[in-house]
């Protein structure tokens, strides 16, 4: 209500152009309004500041490094000098919750957007090029999706355990195998975007067909491709989790969420502090997260109600 | 309709056999079956070890594609799926543990099922309202409690619980345990232990079938046809059960045909949790023992469950949209 309304409108025309009462929002304003509307919204914003945060600065205000024994102090409970207590082996709690929160973040946030650009690129590719090269690509994904990605990962990523590109190999071994639903969504939703005119147009004036995916094809599914990069976050860590848990992915002396939880877990009833700790963070991450997904995917749907009256 | 189904089959059985292939030579390459046995023991004869590791097919010194050939003609010819390391059959160790993963999941995937479907029809008739708040809220919560904290902090509030009562009410420890000489008593002792693991699966699926059912629901309950079944006369009630929700469960088909499927391997971190033997933790154990045959077996255990829910969703599908079956 901004506008009040033109006392003399001169013309008809002028009146038309300009409609007395509404706010015109641009997308990303209407989008970024409806976001910003509920709760859920807020929280998770505040949650995952709050975590970055920590994931940057908590291991420095941590009084001990995490790899570090305490010979004096073995599974001690939350005192002044160990805020979380220490582990069986000695270790600050505090010190490697926020190494693996560090690491978690890292391996979330790195996987999904590999994941995010190759399930774009190889979705778009197989509905642009069609024919042979969509077949060969379904099949390869179909093939992927039979193999359970579990047992390969643990497998190859034991061999690389505890050398030193072992997170880059863990990273690009989540990834890697994490693509292939994505793919199959991409695939279908710009089927009907490769026939519009303006892409045959594109054709004709002989724009590259790189050009074409990346410029005019992409953007079009712009809005799944968030909301998936979200989910993917969550999968990852999930993943990463339950690997570390297993003793397959991030190995000792480096630690994560998931060999805290694997540490903590059996002696939960009676040192519950080895596993509470990992556990509160591990679902305050992932609770964040999972709050602006949600949030992102109201507002991005076109006929979300969640903005309110404009 | 079964040509299609045929087709379908016959292309998911060539998927299977390439994975299974792959996942036999991976593991070949990157597993070492002499990783387990003690290198440092002097006193080994290691020319039986030799041996005994050619005789069991998972010989590293022997020529890959060799290993292979030997291993394909097996299963094809015998169904044999060779041994482990030790020397057990996997045909053995899979026949009793997949039997030890359908009694542990089924209970709990249902549970799942029925409850998401519910609670997600439900808050969506109630879209915006606090009902519909406290149960988006909550599924949310769930969804992200990975299985590992909730089944620990659900024995923690187990433990709690018998303490504070002075019972054994809930059992958390295998399949079953010491049971009275009641009638009935062992099927009581195995329902106690089944409550927890069941609800350690049931929560998560329960929320995220929830989310997804909202959605569906709310497309449908804005849909034309269900308003024409309301100007028409019928009841709300009968309207959204009869027209909006069966519209929106059609398309949840598949996605309990695929998670009936994985399930079976899935439940890895319950089963270990819990003390049950199953495919789960088979699947975990062959890695960590250097178990190629072993690995193999649960790949195309696994390939072949997601298979039959794949194909079980494209019958589904097929039965309800002519289009697809042309």
């Amino acid at each position: 209500m901004s506008r009040t309304l033109d006392p003399t409108p001169d013309t008809l025309d002028d009146a038309a152009t300009a409609p007395p009462d509404t706010v015109r929002l641009s997308r990303t304003q209407l989008v970024m309004r409806r976001f910003w509307r509920p709760l859920s919204a807020k929280l998770g914003a505040i949650g995952l500041g709050i975590v970055l945060l920590l994931a940057i600065f908590g291991p420095s205000i941590a009084q001990w490094e995490h790899d570090v024994v305490d010979t004096s102090a073995f599974l001690m409970g939350p005192s002044a000098e160990h805020w979380f207590g220490t582990t069986q082996g000695g270790r600050d709690v505090f010190a490697m919750t926020m190494r693996g929160l560090r690491l978690s973040l890292i391996i979330g946030f790195a996987v999904a957007s590999i994941q995010v650009f190759l399930s774009a690129v190889i979705g778009a590719i197989a509905a642009y090029y069609g024919k042979v090269i969509d077949t060969a690509i379904l099949w390869i994904i179909d093939l992927l999706l039979v193999i359970p990605s579990f047992l390969l990962i643990a497998v190859v990523s034991q061999q690389f355990a505890g050398s030193q590109g072992s997170l880059t190999m863990f990273i690009i071994l989540l990834a890697g195998f994490g693509w292939m639903l994505s793919a199959r969504v991409v695939r279908a939703m710009t089927k009907s975007v490769v026939s519009l005119e303006y892409v045959t147009a594109a054709k004709f004036m002989s724009v590259p067909s790189p050009v074409i995916i990346f410029k005019h094809v992409i953007p079009n599914i712009s809005s799944y491709l968030i909301i998936d990069f979200t989910l993917g976050v969550v999968r990852a860590i999930m993943s990463e989790t339950a690997l570390s848990y297993f003793g397959f992915g991030v190995q000792s002396p480096d630690t994560s969420l998931g060999t805290l939880l694997a540490q903590g877990a059996p002696r939960a009833t009676t040192s519950g502090w080895v596993f509470l700790a990992p556990a509160l963070v591990l679902v305050f991450i992932l609770l964040s997260v999972n709050f602006l997904g949600d949030s992102l995917r109201d507002a991005l749907d076109p006929s979300s109600k969640s903005g309110g009256e404009v | 309709m079964a040509k299609f189904v045929v087709r379908r089959v016959a292309s998911y059985l060539v998927l299977l056999f390439v994975a299974t292939s792959l996942a036999y030579i991976i593991a070949s390459i990157a597993l070492d079956p002499r990783a387990i046995i003690d290198v440092t023991n002097a006193s080994l004869n290691r020319q039986a070890i030799e041996n005994t590791l050619t005789a069991y097919n998972i010989n590293p010194s022997d020529p890959l594609l060799l290993r292979y050939w030997r291993w394909l003609t097996a299963v094809v010819t015998e169904w044999d799926w060779g041994f482990t390391p030790r020397g057990e059959s996997v045909n053995d160790l899979v026949s009793v543990r997949a039997w030890v993963s359908v009694r542990l999941v089924t209970l709990g995937t249902f549970i799942g099922i029925i409850t998401g479907v519910l609670t997600g029809a439900w808050s969506a008739v109630r879209q915006y309202t606090k009902a519909d708040h406290v149960v988006s809220t909550s599924s949310l919560v769930f969804i992200s409690t990975p299985v590992i904290v909730l089944a620990v902090v659900l024995q923690i509030l187990a433990i709690k619980f018998n303490q504070a009562t002075g019972t054994q009410f809930f059992e958390f420890i295998g399949e079953t345990g010491a049971t009275g000489d009641y009638f009935g008593a062992g099927l009581v002792d195995r329902l106690q232990h089944l409550v927890l693991p069941t609800l350690s699966i049931s929560l998560f699926s329960a929320a995220v079938y929830s989310r997804y059912q909202r959605n569906l629901m709310l497309d449908t309950l804005g849909a034309d046809y269900v308003r024409t079944a309301r100007a028409k006369g019928l009841r709300k009630p009968l309207a959204i059960r009869r027209h909006a929700l069966r519209n929106a469960i059609i398309p949840m088909a598949t996605f309990f045909a695929f998670d009936i499927a994985t399930i079976f391997v899935g439940a890895a971190i319950t089963e270990i949790l819990f003390g049950w033997h199953g495919m789960g933790e088979y699947l975990i154990q062959s890695v960590q023992r250097q178990d190629i045959n072993g690995i193999t077996a649960t790949a195309a255990f696994s390939g072949a469950t997601i298979l039959v829910g794949a194909t079980l969703s494209d019958i589904l599908i097929a039965a309800v949209d002519p289009r697809v079956r042309s």
